[in-house]
């Protein structure tokens, strides 16, 4: 159905609930607000079809991982190791202005060991040992590609389809066409976490998780690493629970009196949010308490797990989160960005990140949540194939960005296992063989989750807008279970 | 509202009404404008291209379906012959088959687009040839009610009587003020009505218009509109301190300027005869984008990007079309090139700005880092006082010395540290001995050491001369940089304001699929080809354009900026679709309205405060909002106005309500922004400790919530619905959240503000029912009934009970908030009063208007 034709007659449900509402009465209260609540479901007409995926963990690396140094070894770029990397190879392509002006683009080949990994064979850095040992669970894409050379922008193409603000990212679409499985968390989560040196100068910014012109309502709720994990969260310093629900009752009583008075069916609506708004205070700290984590999970995340705001910790919670119902949990890890530093800094990067995402695989594998929870993991692009700075000081060099092929791997929720997919040339430059792009890939996170892409669209300035915007993009059917 | 615009009997077919919204939605992504793209080489959008030959068949023959082609494709049982083509997921519902089917089978008649027709002002129904229940409706000379009372009673509706006169006052004080009205004034209102209804209102208007209150209200919408924001946005998102622009629309509203001027200053001051540094000002409006400063950005790119927001901004707000689609690809349902974009795109592309920020100063309070707090881009224009002048002056000349008495010595280390500079280079390892920290270590390659003043050489010289021991050296440079750090921090006590300035004339060219990289055919800067044209003999500039926006031809803008006011007021517009007057836009609730309106307006001379008048003196306006369940079943989204405009507040209008209320709301106006409550952490969080949140103190906590500092990238934590002032946005969200509720109800702003609120309250009422009844009363204007004094009083004495025996609980209540608490009162019997106060500001009637 066409979903403003639907948000139309959920509106008018809304209101015909409020209309009965007159006649109800208060007893009826709590009947009421329980459907009220779970109106969040999503558009009539989704899923399109059964989804494999019933929730999807995104743990986005943002700074842009070395696929030539994790994922993508080439025998060639280590035969020509310190040779410049052939113009035809560079093809006249940009590069950004840090390298664009480089006089020698020497070949780096993967800075440290790797080899071929479990049944599947995925080569995979030394530097990744966990996520070595999972790769019998996962596709590895090899051949991803985008257009973007810079974070801001590809990272918002990459989670909204576009590469300047404004549009609803991905988290928003989901939540807005499949609502939610939860009526005490919000659908769409998000967590962010960096590297521990702090390195990386690479921001985040609200609309990475915004709803764009979808209803405001849509966009992810930020659970933060200090303080409250929602905003506002806790009551005032002075107000314990009993209190606000004394206090919330008297709102409920005069808000009837309105109700019965103005007949504005938002009024009840208004009421609902309030005593959703109450379950969350419950709901969240619940959530967050890890006390009923046995020993043995939290030594799976690592030593990190405890510290809050950590990509260990948020790790663990996306898990919990996926476990309540949540819909969509988006993680947002900064500090993959080695430009002049990349020998000293990526084997620390990796330690960080390493086990407490292949832990996530394990956790929800060793649960049941694996089959149906899709766990993506990847960055907004890769890192050139040469050095960035002068190869013969390892302490200064590193990679400029790099969109033209990157790796990235999921697991779970509908995807084959143990799958390779896809290839970069032999400088690990361009994506040859079965290119994916990104708007492919969102196209096929959609698929997973039951939605076709190129019918799921939202009608705003006169245009019907989708997530992967109006180039074609294509569901990679081989890597589907 | 399909149901509204209920199809009538085959004889009143109209194509705008009913056929294009079918063509458009289903047949003109293929056989519409753009050519590029067109199938079959048909177009469907015009009678010319509908009945053109195609070997022998065409695809409309009027009046007979049998040689349509166009008809027997829709009604074709083959799906490699069906339209629209199953792939596309596009369906006619039989309805629509059916009108289609009529209105080839009258003539099929085309009409042209009703919003790029100019308005003609049409004659205003008699009131008094309509049937009605409102008597008073009937002697309503204000010509809005004559439409609105048409529609109402064309669908079967009545409208509803008038809203009390406490209501009407709080509507019209919030609607034009931004805040609430006194208790004084509402019992003055009421007794003024009492008297005379007419001239009270009159006066009320009168005396709204001239609160200086207005502007600020009137200016929140169009800094959504103009994305303004106090950072660039991008990494690093440092400041900028565009906001005399935001005071120069302040003021421009509450002196009535008119709007062809209002226009024409912010599109073209620069380009005035002798422009005033007001009109200079003005300007920003199109310098108030996002900047990308982000390392490794391709300054071009930049550029180009910065020129397609002020095009597509422009459009946005002042011709009320999405252009956005045009950077790469003729539009496919309005009749917008791709030539018409860059024509557009040349106007603004004169400007000799960089692509990237090029003024650096200020420093950050808190770091000793090389970054600096402002960060803008060319031109702009410095607004110093005769002091700050002086001022600048002065610092200037301290430096100039320290220069020159460290320029008087510098032989005395240079070849020294020459050397030392060049060791390291040839010997990497003695990096490591010599320097510790990564950015200083860096320095040693990238330095340009022949220049003393580069900022990598200056980091050098610093540990240089630390190894050294020479303190007479270091003393001389730290000379140098203290007298840098003072001149700095005169510069950012004086505004920079970024604006227009056709500086650096350039070609521009189409840019294929938008790419600044794949330039293709020259274009002359011009307007939109389907719009009227320009004069003949001007100029083609920005001053053109903005003359040729307030001509009398101009269809768009004079309805596009009515449709604005008139949601302003309403909650929405008599086009719902605000941002978009194009094909696939919606149609007028009221077209009549809308044209008289936008003739109105533009005869009036352009006069925003008489539209205004117009729009709040009218009896629609002046409805109860009472829903009924008929209301409900025959136009749930208040279409027709059958009642009273009933929504929930502006999130920021909220914070101002609140702190009126509570007597915190401080009245100042103007400047740069402040920084009131938010939960620490915030900046912090999104930018890894790089921007630090210094919440302000005393007044700057309780100014209105205009002044409140906007970042970019992360906007205002206590707003919610907000436009994210990203891109130019004209249409309001209002959605209804948990997370809304928990703002309003832990946010120290309004902890706080019912906090002092209670305060006064038991200072200045008696007893419980009083202060009870006044607290309500304030914040609704109404006075309550018994059963919700009884409510409000039941909730008192629990919360009473409580904090009776938690004192030290109270206490901690009302350390919300850094305003001062009084000590002397009961801490219990004020928490307990603090929590109604808090409840009182959470109800329904208080958060909506």
């Amino acid at each position: 159905m066409n979903p403003l034709l639907a948000h139309q007659l959920q509106l008018t449900r809304r209101r015909f609930l409020g209309t009965t509402a007159l006649t109800l009465g208060a007893p009826a209260l709590q009947s009421l607000l329980g459907s009220e609540v779970s109106s969040a479901h999503g558009l009539a007409g989704l899923p399109h079809f059964a989804p494999k995926a019933k929730r999807v963990i995104y743990m986005m690396q943002t700074g842009g991982p070395s696929h030539v140094d994790l994922f993508d070894d080439k025998p060639e770029l280590r035969k020509q190791q310190g040779n410049d990397i052939p113009e035809s190879v560079l093809g006249g392509l940009r590069l950004t202005t840090m390298t664009a002006n480089q006089k020698a683009k020497p070949c780096l080949p993967a800075a440290f060991g790797g080899k071929e990994r479990g049944k599947c064979g995925m080569w995979v850095s030394d530097l990744l040992p966990h996520t070595a040992s999972i790769v019998d669970e996962c596709t590895f894409i090899r051949s991803m590609h985008g257009e973007q050379i810079n974070h801001a922008p590809a990272v918002t193409h990459l989670l909204t389809g576009h590469n300047l603000p404004g549009r609803p990212s991905i988290g928003a679409w989901l939540t807005y066409g499949l609502g939610t499985d939860t009526d005490n968390l919000p659908a769409f989560v998000v967590m962010t976490s960096r590297d521990q040196e702090a390195s990386c100068g690479q921001f985040f910014y609200d609309y990475y998780w915004g709803a764009g012109f979808l209803p405001g309502k849509y966009q992810g709720v930020p659970f933060r690493g200090a303080g409250d994990p929602v905003l506002y969260l806790s009551n005032p310093e002075g107000m314990d629970r009993p209190m606000r629900r004394t206090l919330l009752d008297g709102l409920a009583e005069m808000n009837l009196f309105t109700h019965d008075r103005m007949g504005d069916p938002e009024t009840m609506t208004r009421i609902a949010q309030y005593e959703m708004a109450f379950k969350m205070q419950a709901s969240v700290p619940e959530l967050t308490d890890l006390s009923d984590e046995p020993q043995s999970v939290l030594d799976l995340y690592g030593p990190d797990v405890k510290r809050k705001g950590s990509y260990a910790y948020n790790c663990l919670m996306a898990r919990r989160l996926a476990e309540r119902g949540v819909r969509y949990v988006q993680l947002m890890h900064a500090g993959w960005d080695q430009h002049g530093n990349l020998p000293t800094q990526l084997p620390i990067q990796c330690r960080d990140t390493d086990q407490p995402s292949a832990a996530l695989v394990k956790d929800l594998k060793m649960r049941g949540l694996l089959d149906d929870t899709l766990v993506i993991w990847g960055g907004e692009f890769g890192r050139t194939p040469f050095v960035q700075g002068d190869i013969k000081n390892p302490k200064a060099h590193g990679r400029d960005h790099h969109p033209r092929a990157f790796t990235m791997w999921m697991a779970g929720g509908g995807v084959k296992k143990g799958c390779i997919y896809g290839s970069s040339d032999d400088f690990a430059y361009h994506a040859v063989e079965n290119p994916v792009h990104v708007r492919d890939l969102q196209a096929t996170l959609m698929h997973l989750c039951g939605i076709q892409h190129d019918r799921f669209t939202y009608k705003h300035q006169g245009l019907d807008f989708k997530l992967t915007g109006v180039e074609p993009a294509k569901v990679i059917k081989d890597i589907l279970a | 509202m399909f149901s509204l615009l209920a199809v009538g009997s085959a004889a009143d077919l109209s194509f705008n009404r009913d056929i294009r919204p079918i063509l458009s939605e289903n047949c003109y992504y293929c056989h519409g404008f753009d050519s590029n793209h067109r199938k079959a080489k048909l177009r469907l959008d015009s009678l010319e291209g509908a009945t053109e030959d195609h070997d022998g068949t065409k695809a409309i023959v009027p009046r007979d379906l049998a040689k349509s082609a166009v008809w027997q494709r829709i009604i074709s049982d083959d799906s490699d012959e069906v339209m629209p083509p199953p792939d596309t997921h596009k369906k006619l519902t039989a309805e629509q088959k059916e009108l289609l089917k009529k209105w080839i089978e009258q003539g099929a008649k085309y009409e042209a687009h009703w919003a790029f027709v100019a308005p003609i002002r049409p004659a205003v129904p008699r009131l008094a040839d309509l049937k009605f229940q409102a008597k008073d409706w009937k002697t309503s000379e204000n010509p809005i009610d004559a439409f609105i009372a048409q529609g109402l009673i064309t669908a079967g509706l009545q409208p509803s009587s008038e809203a009390t006169p406490e209501a009407l006052i709080r509507r019209m004080t919030l609607d034009l003020t931004g805040l609430p009205p006194t208790l004084a004034e509402v019992d003055s209102f009421i007794a003024d009505s009492n008297r005379d209804p007419k001239s009270a209102i009159q006066n009320l208007v009168d005396r709204l218009l001239k609160s200086p209150r207005y502007g600020e209200h009137m200016a929140m919408a169009w800094l959504d509109a103009a994305r303004y924001a106090d950072t660039n946005g991008f990494q690093g998102d440092a400041y900028r301190m565009n906001w005399p622009w935001r005071d120069w629309v302040v003021n421009a509203y509450n002196d009535n300027m008119p709007f062809d001027r209002f226009t024409t200053e912010q599109l073209a001051g620069d380009l005035l005869e002798k422009p005033t540094n007001d009109q200079m000002v003005a300007t920003a409006f199109n310098r108030n984008h996002a900047l990308n400063a982000e390392g490794g950005t391709i300054p071009e790119e930049n550029r180009t990007k910065n020129v397609f927001d002020r095009v597509e901004t422009t459009s946005g707000v002042w011709l009320g079309m999405t252009m956005q689609c045009c950077q790469c690809h003729d539009h496919k349902f309005d009749p917008l090139k791709q030539s018409d974009y860059y024509g557009m795109y040349a106007l603004f592309n004169q400007i000799s700005e960089p692509g990237g920020v090029d003024k650096r100063f200020g420093k950050k309070p808190y770091s000793d880092d090389y970054d600096k707090l402002y960060a803008i881009e060319s031109p702009y224009i410095t607004m110093p006082s005769g002091k700050q002048e002086d001022e600048l002056k002065a610092a200037a000349k301290v430096r100039e010395t320290a220069i020159a008495d460290f320029n008087a010595r510098k032989q005395e280390f240079i070849p020294a540290f020459t050397a030392w500079v060049e060791e390291m280079r040839a010997k990497p390892v003695l990096i490591e001995e010599r320097i510790s920290g990564e950015l200083d270590r860096r320095a040693v390659s990238s330095a340009k050491i022949d220049n003393l003043f580069d900022g990598n050489t200056q980091r050098l010289l610093e540990i240089y001369f630390k190894l050294e021991g020479n303190a007479k050296w270091a003393d001389l440079k730290h000379a140098i940089d203290k007298a840098r750090i003072a001149e700095d921090g005169v510069t950012q006590t004086i505004p920079h304001v970024m604006v227009m300035r056709d500086d650096k004339p350039r070609e521009t060219h189409i840019l294929l699929r938008g790419n600044y990289e794949t330039p293709g055919d020259k274009v002359e800067p011009c307007v939109p080809a389907f719009l009227p044209t320009l004069p003949a003999g001007v100029k083609t500039n920005r001053l053109a354009l903005a003359k040729w926006l307030v001509s009398p031809e101009q269809p768009l803008m004079s309805r596009v900026t009515v449709n604005r006011f008139w949601q302003q007021f309403f909650g929405h517009g008599l086009v719902k679709t605000p941002d978009d007057f194009g094909m696939q836009g919606a149609l007028p609730s009221h077209p009549e309205l809308l044209d008289w309106l936008a003739v109105e307006f533009r005869e009036s001379g352009w006069d925003v405060k008489k539209m205004i008048r117009l729009i709040v003196t009218s009896k629609a306006y002046r409805q109860s909002s009472v829903v009924t369940a008929e209301m409900l079943a025959k136009d749930p989204e208040n279409a027709l106005l059958a009642h009273g405009p009933r929504y929930r507040l502006d999130s920021r209008v909220l914070r101002d309500q609140a702190l009126a209320l509570s007597g915190l709301l401080v009245e100042q106006r103007g400047g740069a922004a402040v920084m009131p409550y938010q939960p620490p952490g915030i900046w912090e969080e999104m930018s890894f400790g790089k921007n630090r949140y210094f919440q302000g103190k005393g007044d700057e906590l309780h100014r209105r919530s205009l002044y409140t500092f906007w970042r970019r990238s992360v906007a205002p934590t206590m707003f919610f619905d907000v436009p994210a002032r990203q891109v130019c946005s004209v249409k309001p969200q209002r959605t209804s959240t948990p997370l809304q509720a928990l703002t309003m109800l832990n946010d120290t702003t309004f902890v706080e503000a019912a906090r002092a609120w209670a305060e006064s309250l038991t200072q200045t009422e008696k007893d419980d029912t009083a202060r009870i009844t006044k607290a309500f009363h304030a914040a609704t204007t109404r006075a309550p009934d018994a059963r919700e004094v009884s409510a409000m009083n039941r909730l008192l004495q629990k919360a009473r009970e409580h904090f009776n025996k938690n004192e030290s609980e109270a206490k901690k209540l009302l350390s919300n908030g850094d305003s001062r608490v009084n000590e002397k009162l009961p801490a219990a019997e004020q928490a307990a009063w603090t929590t109604v106060c808090l409840m009182i500001l959470n109800l329904d009637e208080t958060l909506n208007k």
